[in-house]
């Protein structure tokens, strides 16, 4: 017998933190709910020889079925009736988070109460009479400290007494007379159709159809008594509340959470509290916006500097290993292994540090509440360009690795501004595209001022894309307006190294695994595509460079350039050895001089921009998959970008020439 | 004197008297504890003018002004 325990709670309570205690790493099994980008973890824990399956549920304020997270993490309970849903209430900021335990309530789930950051609480000057609460409301609370693991193990006595016990309690969670009356006329009504009372909480069911939430109007279509149900809704019982019951009842719900309170919470004189303080600063009218750009550059020279050398030795560790298979004397084996394997695996690898480093630094700026801050200062610009404020830290991101970047879009809520952030972050200019920048600008203009400002161009040209890219998507594929920006600004906490580790670690096994796998498998393709026929001068890549070079003739590239593009496609900083390779010299300054003698200057910008826009690397196109969970994203992203390379290359071409440049 | 909530300056307090806006922007600011009969404290603007720091319920909210214009509050008078 494995009792499924679903955890539950509002954002910022320390959810994934209890989640850690129970459930050691190693044993979480990460994925995403069934159809949809929002992530999902499991995993099992044994107490007093009984198991456990917990089951994390998307954080969420309320219960509702117009944001997905509420969706899923109401669907799990009424579909999955879990044995028990834990709640982990915010201690310090008790008032809202009851909200959603009254909805838990409703739904008759078997509910604990986790009061969480109860030391915070105390801090704040609270005295909770946790008793006298649990007493009223039903359930039984477990005072924790999630950080500090204190309370875990009575939270799991806790648990598997309540799995065991298996009656749900009656609590019921009385509202105003006419709500009452309300609901109860409702609820006769549902009770004529046993397929809806054995499916649903059928006093859960009156009090949604009450507030009109559409997917449960959806549920009950079919039944004997919808047309009964619908009338008695629409009509009798709005003019008898006098108002939508909708504000009724939530209001209904915030004034019980003020009478239990009353009695049951004391707090102290209000105090200056470090947040107060900090804000006065990081949300500064003046100062807020240089804190703000300076704690990104820490960022960005955290991740991408202090990686630096472990990617070095990553690689080196990588080659040595495929070193080691030199030996293998037949040369396709060996070729396949040392080139195909351990080149693409290699290249893999290195990508760990900085995603690591990047999930380190983000994890910290995440859990110590400076992300919501950075989401707030940022908001304004974002919002004129259709975005999210929490869409600036993943385009900045971009700049320095598109992969981990669409992987940060994962703290934006709304599906269609993480879409959208998805979708433009590859314009962003990433550090593997300067290379080639450098290469080509250098070629061409030598160490003139021409040459920074060319690369300078590839910068603002890839910003200038992005922001009209997102305007144009916004106005079409994903209409509308971005999500409103109702955010919570947590208190500001330090975050532990413990829990900082873990969200590193979490972020950095998910790409491992499955980035890993499309990279992995794109590599060997790119590796078939340049070795075989075995032998021959004349690789498929060789043969593709030429049946696409009548394609970029207009833009002047040669089958060279061209051939070098399918290279890139792998990573944009492979055209650099590519070119080396197809030109057959070697050296910089070689291969800059086989360029510059073979497409003119302004082919050589063109193909700068075509190589900045063209298409994702590999690796982003497989974190793309992941992230956004399905192939017509990917595909989207990719033609999106191959025909604007193609359009913005050309018109460099063209209006170069009518300007009279070669 | 009865504003939105949007055009409360920083500092200023009232009580929430109405909620207007479509239903889902409504319900959301409701479900964060924007409830007929609250208080309401506006504690600043972000740098850039918009969105606005509220606090509620002990707790501290941000709304942009285009949201925050479906609340509205009686103005306590400002501190």
């Amino acid at each position: 017998m494995v009792y499924t325990v679903a955890l539950i709670g509002n954002p910022n309570v320390g959810k994934s933190v209890i989640f850690n205690n129970l459930v050691p790493g190693a044993r979480q099994h990460v994925g995403n709910w069934p159809g949809k980008t929002v992530e999902k973890k499991e995993g099992r824990f044994h107490h007093k020889g009984v198991e456990f399956n917990l089951v994390d549920l998307p954080g969420c304020y309320s219960l509702t079925a117009r944001a997905v997270d509420e969706l899923i993490a109401r669907d799990f309970i009424v579909e999955e009736k879990p044995d028990v849903v834990v709640d982990i209430v915010d201690a310090s900021n008790i008032e809202r988070n009851l909200y959603l335990t009254l909805l838990l309530l409703e739904l008759e789930a078997n509910v604990v109460i986790a009061l969480n950051m109860y030391d915070i609480a105390e801090e704040k000057g609270y005295r909770i009479d946790v008793e006298k609460l649990s007493e009223q409301l039903g359930v039984p609370i477990v005072p924790t400290v999630a950080i500090r693991k204190q309370g875990m193990e009575e939270l799991k006595d806790v648990i598997l007494q309540t799995a065991e016990r298996k009656v749900v309690r009656k609590t019921k969670i009385t509202y105003s007379k006419e709500i009452e009356a309300a609901i109860n006329s409702i609820t006769q009504i549902i009770q004529k159709d046993e397929r809806l009372t054995r499916k649903y909480p059928v006093r859960w069911l009156a009090i949604r159809l009450l507030e009109g939430d559409e997917e449960v109007l959806e549920k009950i279509k079919g039944s004997k008594c919808e047309g009964e149900l619908t009338k008695a809704i629409s009509t009798d019982l709005r003019e008898r509340l006098g108002e939508d019951p909708e504000i009724v009842l939530a209001e209904a719900r915030y004034s019980i959470i003020s009478n239990l309170l009353r009695t049951t919470l004391v707090k102290g004189a209000k105090k200056w509290t470090m947040t107060d303080m900090l804000d006065k600063v990081f949300l500064h009218k003046a100062l807020g916006i240089p804190v703000f750009l300076v704690l990104m550059w820490a960022t960005f020279q955290f991740t991408f500097i202090v990686s630096a050398p472990f990617m070095s030795i990553i690689e080196a560790i990588i080659a040595w290993v495929g070193s080691l298979f030199e030996a293998i004397p037949n040369e396709i084996l060996r070729s396949f292994f040392v080139d195909g394997i351990f080149g693409g695996l290699g290249f893999v690898m290195t990508f760990i540090a900085p995603i690591f480093f990047l999930f380190f630094a983000l994890s910290i700026l995440e859990d110590s509440g400076y992300l919501a801050r950075a989401a707030f200062v940022m908001d304004r610009l974002m919002f004129k360009l259709g975005l999210h404020g929490k869409s600036f830290i993943p385009m900045l991101l971009g700049f320095g690795c598109n992969l981990p970047a669409i992987m940060a879009t994962r703290t934006i809520e709304d599906e269609k501004d993480r879409l959208l952030t998805i979708l433009i972050n590859p314009l962003m200019s990433c550090s593997a595209r300067l290379p080639v920048y450098v290469l080509v600008a250098g070629a061409f203009w030598g160490t003139t001022m021409y040459a920074g400002t060319a690369v300078w161009g590839m910068y603002i040209l890839g910003i200038v894309l992005a922001i009209l890219m997102a305007l144009f998507f916004r106005r079409t594929l994903l209409k509308g307006k971005p999500a409103p920006f109702i955010m919570e600004l947590p208190l500001y906490r330090v975050p532990t190294f413990h829990g900082t580790v873990i969200h590193m670690w979490e972020r950095g096994v998910v790409f491992l695994k499955k980035a890993g796998t499309y990279l992995l498998g794109g590599a060997i393709i790119l590796w078939f595509l340049s070795s075989f026929p075995w032998g021959s001068e004349q690789s498929y890549v060789y043969l593709l460079g030429n049946l696409l070079s009548p394609i970029f003739k207009p833009l002047g590239f040669g089958w060279e350039l061209s051939a070098s593009l399918i290279f890139a496609f792998m990573a944009k900083e492979i055209v650099v050895e590519a070119l080396g390779l197809i030109y057959a010299v070697e050296g910089e300054t070689a291969i800059k001089a086989a360029l510059a003698s073979s497409i003119t200057p302004l082919s050589g910008l063109a193909f700068m921009s075509f190589v900045l826009i063209y298409i994702p690397c590999l690796a982003t196109i497989g974190v793309i998959k992941q992230e956004t969970g399905s192939w017509k994203w990917v595909f989207l992203t990719v033609l999106y970008e191959l025909i604007l390379a193609y359009v913005v290359a050309l018109m460099i071409v063209v209006v170069g020439r009518m300007l009279g440049f070669s | 004197m009865k504003k939105k909530l949007s055009e409360l300056e920083p500092g200023e307090k009232g009580v929430v008297i109405w909620i207007s806006g479509n239903s889902t922007i409504r319900r959301r600011i409701m479900d964060m504890g924007i409830t007929r009969g609250v208080k309401i404290h506006v504690i600043r603007r972000a740098p850039l003018g918009d969105p606005v720091e509220f606090e509620i319920r002990d707790y501290n909210l941000s709304l942009r002004k285009r949201d925050a214009e479906n609340v509205y509050v009686e103005v306590e008078g400002a501190l």
